[in-house]
């Protein structure tokens, strides 16, 4: 009986989902995510066109605090999105398929996601008023 | 010789030949929007606490408008695709799958034109 040697699945009550499947997951997560955040988009443009008085009242609910925490969230699903989806193109061309280069350019998403999250709310704060 | 097998001959159930067309335009529009959108976040976060007449003059300057509707353009493409594939993997009754597939591709083209109308009306001054 050759059978005991062969592969098992996973035991899935002692499996831990490996970071690059989480982050798989989130990147479906934030797609969808900003599928339905494009509506913010479309809300603040036709603010915008409509006039001085409904974009300050567009502005004001940005500034508030449940405005900023859809736009914080709205950043990093942004930032995320596109680091890792700048590795799936990565992978389409056939580079970076090794199991450690995986696992080091999924903490390079990560970093590079949070990095650019902050970069553009500290701008947005320090010199938000300029144009 | 087909490598197709004698079952999948008969049910006629092959590729739609359609795919290659989905996963391109998605890689296109994938490209595009790198540029685009770390443009565009950075150049609201510079106009954030900005009145009124400076950010209808920022976002409607030609150059501005033209890379706004473009960003547009890309960004419900590429959602409309994703939008796509995630219905498809989660959604096993055909007829709300396609409804579903179908609803998103016209209400992301409906947010599409209202965002470009507005950009045009800004970059106008009307």
């Amino acid at each position: 009986m050759s059978s005991n040697n062969r592969p098992l699945s996973p035991h899935l009550d002692v499996y831990r989902l490996p970071l690059s499947a989480l982050l798989s997951v989130v990147h479906r997560g934030t797609g969808g995510f900003l599928t339905i955040g494009t509506i913010a988009l479309v809300w603040w443009l036709l603010a915008l066109a409509g006039g001085e008085e409904s974009f300050n009242s567009a502005q004001q609910f940005m500034g508030s605090f449940i405005g900023r925490l859809i736009l914080l969230g709205w950043t990093f699903a942004l930032f995320f999105h596109l680091s890792n989806g700048i590795r799936h193109l990565v992978w389409d061309a056939g580079y970076c398929f090794e199991k450690e280069a995986v696992e080091k350019t999924s903490y390079i998403v990560l970093g590079v996601s949070v990095f650019l999250t902050l970069l553009v709310w500290i701008i947005a704060f320090f010199f938000g008023a300029g144009a | 010789m087909s490598l197709r097998s004698p079952l999948g001959q008969a049910k006629g159930l092959g590729s739609a030949k359609e795919g290659v067309h989905h996963w391109w335009a998605q890689r296109v529009t994938a490209i595009a929007l790198i540029p685009l959108t770390v443009w565009f976040a950075f150049k609201v976060a510079v106009l954030s606490m900005s009145d009124y007449n400076t950010v209808i003059e920022c976002i409607g300057s030609p150059w501005s408008a033209a890379l706004i509707v473009s960003l547009i353009v890309a960004a419900f493409y590429h959602a409309a695709l994703g939008m796509q594939v995630i219905y498809e993997d989660y959604i096993g009754r055909k007829a709300i799958r396609i409804s579903a597939i179908m609803g998103t591709n016209l209400l992301l083209f409906l947010l599409a034109a209202a965002s470009i109308i507005a950009v045009v009306r800004i970059a106008v001054g009307g």
